[in-house]
């Protein structure tokens, strides 16, 4: 899922101290699985925002709507209702909600009420941790599973580097070194092959390095 | 007129409110401003919950489960505790004191330590004075 | 000789017990302080390391400072690091430090930038130390840029080099790497600074099973330690780094634990050189005390330096 953790509350605040009336989209998506922007999460920072107005002497309406997601343009459409008369949106999804929802109603005020951060999954409830690189070329068939370009803080594709001790990166010991992780997982599998053979400098073109990408069905499209 | 505050009690119904019963049989004289709501658990607390009864114009709040260790549902009040304190935290970024809202364990034996409970936070919210969202005036515990 | 002239190649390769050192360049646009330190070491050393950035702190450049070096007759290594360069920024270093008269690479990873005085700077690692050695070792073999196109005109004729650490995890894979690196091109290797003595020679002997001492020019890392202070602090705070703590308390109980400092390391380095073969030199790492190189490499019997 995409994680994202959302910004102090004291941030949002002053994003939106100048309106009287605020929308608060939450998300269906992600965010309600990493628990940052679900219905609840939306619901608890409608209600502290108010109660926060409300004791400053500057009282804040709040409406709340959770979109069954804020990244396919139907769902956005069916907040129509929901965005009117409102002075701000602020949208719990992660960055591409806000995005949809600046595109979709052009004279809203948009506000991002999270950081989103990585791709990740959860290792423990409450706790998740980053997965996925995004790199646009997959290489977990050569590395036993485990990514090389974000779990690994140099990502190297050659690894591990000399600073890899007792299973740690070197930035930190709550850090598992990747490579580590790989070379023991390819032991197990027999396949150290996979690591003793030279990698080529990877295309990061295909990454966010090449500017803004873009993924085409031409099966699925309507019109 | 002295104020009385409005205290709600979240009460899990095998340990806290069992000790409220049990205070009650045992005839023991209590703060008479704690408004009792029943849970199965104390676990089900919610954050919308403890903050919707702060947002309402109660003055204090508390949440009450089994003895640690001995919750009925074995974990239950673990994650109430790690509820109430996430609210407290957001009640300080909020700008209402953190002190309106508690947490406690006792066990249903423990009728005198329920009485105790609800004279101890009592007093505390008195010292706190009126929450800032209280909507009634007067000091009527009715 | 493959590379276009580099001293430390000749003595390597015929065969003499190298010695390297290390300066680091200035956290400013001086450079009296590198010259001054070249001159100290130039009459003890074949070729000495420069620092790219090392630890992630913002100084001189390796190659700028590598020009400084050269001009005071003192032959430089300039060290590249994969964190701050992207592989064009790479080559075009390369091409001009090889026009300014640069004749020794060193390809490494590079500390995290996490470490240094811009943890917030975006770390690059467009390719790492394993590629660039490969890439390198191409642009003077086959007169390719890293994108294949063909280099016309002169190449930058380097004389490879990479780093090795026998401190770091997982041990028995450190020999697997370090074969890696000699199949795409490394020619010398400088290892992380030794202090336990017997992890290294376990390193060493497989090493040797493998051949590679045959294959690539091995120098032994060392640093002398100032005081147990220091030493401590690198047991503890330095990724990749074993100081046993017999050292610690060595230094501990010595009077003048500097003198001990160099003492331990005199010990080493003649150990290395007479109980541990396969070893073809020796790198001393003693930044911010270059001026007690002179007395090492004299009282390790490795002066005069051989003539070219």
């Amino acid at each position: 899922m995409i994680v994202a953790e959302q910004k102090p509350l004291a941030e949002i605040a002053d994003m939106i101290k100048d309106c009287r009336k605020v929308l608060f989209a939450g998300c269906g998506g992600c965010v309600t699985v990493c628990l940052s922007g679900g219905e609840k999460e939306t619901e608890v920072m409608a209600t502290a925002l108010r109660m926060k107005r409300q004791l400053e002497g500057n009282p804040l309406e709040t409406v709340t709507y959770t979109a069954t997601r804020q990244c396919d343009p139907e769902y956005i459409d069916a907040m129509a209702d929901a965005v009117r008369g409102v002075d701000a949106v602020v949208s719990l999804a992660c960055g591409v909600g806000p995005q949809y929802i600046a595109a979709r109603y052009p004279d809203l005020w948009v506000i991002p009420a999270q950081n989103t951060t990585f791709a990740g999954g959860s290792k423990e409830h409450g706790v998740w941790e980053e997965f996925c690189g995004l790199c646009g070329q997959c290489v977990l068939h050569l590395t036993g599973g485990i990514c090389p370009i974000i779990r690994c803080s140099k990502s190297i594709l050659n690894g591990p580097c000399g600073g890899s001790q007792y299973g740690k990166c070197e930035i930190s010991k709550d850090v598992d070194c990747a490579w580590h992780l790989i070379y023991e997982r390819l032991k197990r599998l027999d396949r150290l092959d996979l690591i003793r053979a030279y990698q080529e400098p990877k295309d990061w073109s295909k990454a966010r390095d090449g500017g803004p990408r873009k993924v085409t069905r031409e099966d699925v499209m309507i019109g | 007129m002295e104020f009385e505050p409005k205290i709600v009690a979240f009460c899990c119904h095998f340990c806290a409110y069992s000790a409220a019963d049990l205070a009650g049989s045992m005839r023991l004289q209590y703060a008479p401003n704690i408004r009792i709501i029943e849970m199965p658990c104390s676990g089900t607390i919610d954050h919308r919950v403890l903050l919707k009864a702060l947002e309402d114009g109660a003055d204090g709040v508390f949440v009450a489960g089994c003895m640690e260790g001995d919750c009925h549902f074995l974990k239950g009040n673990y994650r109430a505790k790690r509820r109430v304190n996430h609210v407290k935290k957001l009640l300080e970024e909020i700008g209402l004191e953190s002190g309106r809202l508690e947490m406690y364990n006792l066990s249903a034996a423990m009728g005198p330590r329920f009485a105790e409970i609800a004279n101890e936070m009592t007093a505390k919210i008195k010292e706190l004075g009126p929450s800032p969202f209280r909507k009634h005036t007067g000091g009527d515990v009715g | 000789m493959k590379s276009g002239g580099s001293k430390l190649e000749q003595i390597l390769e015929k065969g003499q017990f190298a010695v390297t050192a290390e300066i680091g360049p200035p956290k400013h646009a001086d450079a009296e302080k590198v010259v001054h330190h070249a001159h100290i070491l130039k009459d003890y050393v074949d070729a000495t390391n420069i620092t790219d950035c090392q630890t992630a702190v913002v100084r001189m450049s390796s190659i700028g400072t590598g020009v400084h070096v050269l001009g005071a007759g003192v032959e430089p290594i300039v060290q590249m690091t994969c964190r701050d360069r992207n592989r064009i920024a790479m080559q075009s270093d390369l091409l001009a430090a090889y026009s300014l008269g640069m004749r020794n690479v060193l390809c490494l990873s590079g500390d995290h930038q996490k470490f240094g005085n811009h943890p917030t700077a975006k770390n690059v690692y467009d390719v790492d130390s394993m590629q660039l050695i490969h890439l390198v070792r191409r642009m003077r073999d086959e007169k390719k840029f890293f994108c294949d196109e063909e280099i016309k005109g002169a190449e930058p004729r380097f004389f490879i080099g990479a780093v090795a650490n026998p401190f770091a995890d997982p041990f028995e894979w450190r020999v697997d790497r370090l074969e890696k690196k000699v199949a795409a091109g490394a020619e010398f290797i400088q290892t992380q600074c030794i202090y336990d003595m017997e992890r290294f020679e376990r390193f060493m002997e497989m090493v040797r099973e493998r051949g590679l001492d045959k294959q690539v020019h091995i120098l032994a890392g060392v640093t002398p330690l100032k005081s147990w202070k220091v030493a401590k602090y690198l047991q503890s705070n330095v990724s990749g780094m074993i100081v046993p703590d017999a050292i610690v308390e060595r230094l501990k109980a010595a009077e003048d634990s500097k003198a001990e400092g160099v003492n331990i390391c005199i010990e080493q380095i003649k150990y290395i050189k007479e109980k541990v073969p396969g070893v073809h030199g020796v790198h001393i790492m003693a930044i911010a005390w270059e001026e007690v190189v002179p007395d090492i490499v004299q009282r390790c019997g490795l002066y005069p330096r051989p003539q070219l």
